[in-house]
């Protein structure tokens, strides 16, 4: 005999969290919290499956298409769930200019992954991106929230490699012109 | 073939330098800076006070003298765009703050919101006294998880100490602030669809008129502005308007932020007074090209690039000088692009990036930026192009160019023209040869 899941509520036990995000918003404006609820479930699950947009729908009083409308406009509310570590390589001109997509082969073949893919035990995810905004210290790779800035084969190895064991590296903070902070830069023209 | 630097230089700053005074990026950077103890020792939320002293319209006529135009990309005058509000009413009035920085080349807001959040928030409360609103939204992209983190605590410092909330600073006014995180479409930097998306809609234009300050969001009278126009009225507020009107050109006033990458010396994003010249900027600030460089775009992708030659590095960067080059301030997200590039395939990376933005509405922009320009430039740089295949990428550019609903097809084509005008060469190379006349593909540095 099949045993079939039981599917339980996401958002049953969080009457809290639901009414601090609907109190965000006006009244006559409450559907604005679509996109809050999609983050959550997206965040808590690695993607928005259809029982939690129908969920979804149910809460803010909009049929289910309407939600999942919203949610195919965007690039980080996922369908299928992603990974523990979520690869996104930006490939725009500045990062591209930095070698972003010799990243992207890279990994590649460090994973074993191509765009839109999540491997077997939901490690590891990859996504090719656009513009991450941050174009002066390219290339960089996001991994879930996380920026990894002016990323070289060297750091990208170590990267993968420490993220293969369960750890998220530690940040290497790179900053350039005025936003290294005084006394964090050279001052122009000398002293 | 590269003469790429491998060790990394210490970053550069303006700061000592006595043609520039680094204000709004004073505090990036520094330890602590996105607390509100940090922000007050140093007289933040002074210009809040001061602002809410004054009258709305004294607010509105001190950011019109300053002459600062918006720095999101357009450089519509901030003042100007305040007044445009009703006289106020019943209905609820919106200030929004576009934080959804997306366009490629440019990183100057994320810095601001996540190194010095409460500026931004001063900001807004600022303008939202002079359009009389009780409400301000920021809007922010959802990639920025740091910076809509620091924001999130920011604004709850600030309720704390009553500068949000009612009677902000024992005004008498009411003024709270909405934080929203994106999710990820480029689209949401254009005014109207950044109101749907907020609204829970897709995001996709809405039809101008009616303009935001008649239905903005929920329909309501609203107001948007970018990160830095806002935060620059902090330091207007407290300097006054003289003080910023007596930095830059005629027609572009203050300072902006120039973000530098592509093969520089030394990247990073640098404050710099308006009407300094290129050179100034790439090579004093910047410290010139790595390596050989043959043209650069300005002010993010959307603006036509320029070719690197005295003519043009020795221009002012202010709207006027860069409007006679064919080109855009934009938002100063300055690009360098390497001789050894392919002006085709770094185009069809631009072109790849509109595609894949493109919201999809009208036809113009579905069907040709999001479907033509993309097979066009795949095809030719396949090897397979065909004598005609320019004049077609010519034809279809034109027919797109101000045919679309929004700016986003413009965004995508006015570079796409540039780069045929200035660099025709290398299309017709690639075309008549079956490969590029610059076929380097290694940029990436080993350490």
């Amino acid at each position: 005999m099949i045993e079939l899941e039981t599917l339980t509520l996401f958002f049953s036990d969080k009457e809290e969290l639901v009414k601090e995000i609907l109190g965000r918003y006006p009244d006559y404006g409450q559907r604005s919290a679509v996109m809050p609820l999609l983050w959550e479930v997206q965040r808590a699950e690695q993607h928005v499956s259809e029982p939690r947009i129908e969920e979804i729908a149910h809460i803010l009083d909009m049929h289910p298409t309407e939600v999942k409308g919203v949610m195919s406009f965007y690039s980080t509310y996922h369908e299928q769930p992603i990974g523990k570590f979520h690869l996104q390589i930006c490939s725009t001109l500045s990062c591209s200019l930095a070698g972003s997509d010799e990243m992207y082969d890279f990994i590649v073949e460090e994973t074993g992954l191509v765009n839109g893919e999540t491997d077997r035990d939901g490690h590891f995810s990859l996504q090719k991106v656009e513009c991450l905004g941050s174009c002066t210290t390219a290339p960089v790779l996001q991994v879930n929230d996380t920026y990894y800035e002016r990323v070289t084969r060297s750091r990208c190895k170590m990267l993968l490699d420490a993220m293969r064991e369960g750890e998220m590296p530690e940040l290497e903070r790179e900053r350039g012109g005025d936003n290294a902070g005084e006394g964090q830069a050279e001052l122009l023209g000398g002293e | 073939m590269s003469t790429a630097v491998t060790d990394k230089p210490k970053p550069i700053t303006s700061r000592a330098d006595e043609r520039f005074e680094v204000t709004m990026y004073k505090y990036v950077g520094a330890e602590n800076s996105h607390t509100l103890n940090f922000y007050q020792s140093h007289g933040g939320y002074d210009a809040a006070r001061k602002a809410l002293s004054m009258e709305p319209s004294a607010v509105v006529d001190e950011m019109k003298k300053s002459g600062l135009r918006g720095r999101g990309g357009a450089g519509f005058p901030t003042g100007v765009k305040w007044s445009f509000m009703p006289p106020v009413d019943d209905r609820q009035r919106f200030i929004v703050c576009n934080a959804d920085e997306s366009e490629p080349g440019s990183c100057k807001d994320r810095y601001v919101m996540q190194d010095d959040p409460h500026q931004l928030i001063e900001g807004l409360i600022i303008a939202g006294h002079a359009i009389s609103a009780t409400k301000g939204v920021i809007y922010i992209r959802g990639e920025y998880y740091d910076a809509y983190e620091r924001l999130r605590a920011a604004i709850a410092e600030a309720r704390e100490e009553c500068y949000l909330g009612e009677n902000i600073f024992d005004s008498g006014n009411d003024f709270d602030i909405i934080l929203h995180r994106g999710a990820g479409a480029y689209i949401c930097g254009e005014e109207t669809a950044l109101m749907n998306s907020f609204e829970g809609l897709r995001a996709n234009p809405r039809l101008k008129p009616p303009f935001p300050a008649q239905a903005g969001v929920y329909s309501r009278p609203s107001t948007i502005n970018n990160v830095t126009s806002l935060a620059s009225a902090v330091h207007i507020i407290n300097k006054g308007a003289e003080w910023f009107n007596s930095m830059g050109t005629d027609d572009s006033k203050g300072f902006h932020h120039m973000q530098l990458s592509g093969p520089f010396k030394r990247p990073g994003v640098y404050e710099v007074p308006m009407g300094i010249t290129y050179r100034e900027i790439i090579y004093g600030l910047g410290g010139g090209p790595t390596e050989r460089v043959k043209a650069f775009i300005p002010g993010g992708s959307s603006c036509p690039l320029l070719p690197f030659t005295d003519e043009y590095l020795d221009m002012p960067m202010e709207y006027a000088s860069l409007a006679k080059a064919e080109s855009m301030l934009g938002t100063g997200g300055l690009i360098l692009i390497p001789q050894d590039k392919c002006i085709v395939d770094a185009h069809y990376n631009i072109v790849r990036f509109y595609a894949h933005e493109s919201c999809g509405k009208c036809t113009p922009c579905r069907e040709g930026v999001s479907t033509w320009l993309p097979k066009m430039y795949q095809k030719m740089l396949a090897g397979l192009g065909e004598p005609g295949d320019l004049e077609l990428l010519e034809d279809v550019s034109a027919n797109i160019r101000g045919r679309s609903f929004c700016v986003l097809a413009d965004a995508c084509i006015m570079p796409v023209q540039s780069s045929i005008k200035h660099f025709r060469a290398e299309y017709e190379y690639l075309i008549d040869n079956g490969k590029q006349l610059y076929p380097r593909k290694t940029w990436w540095k080993d350490d």
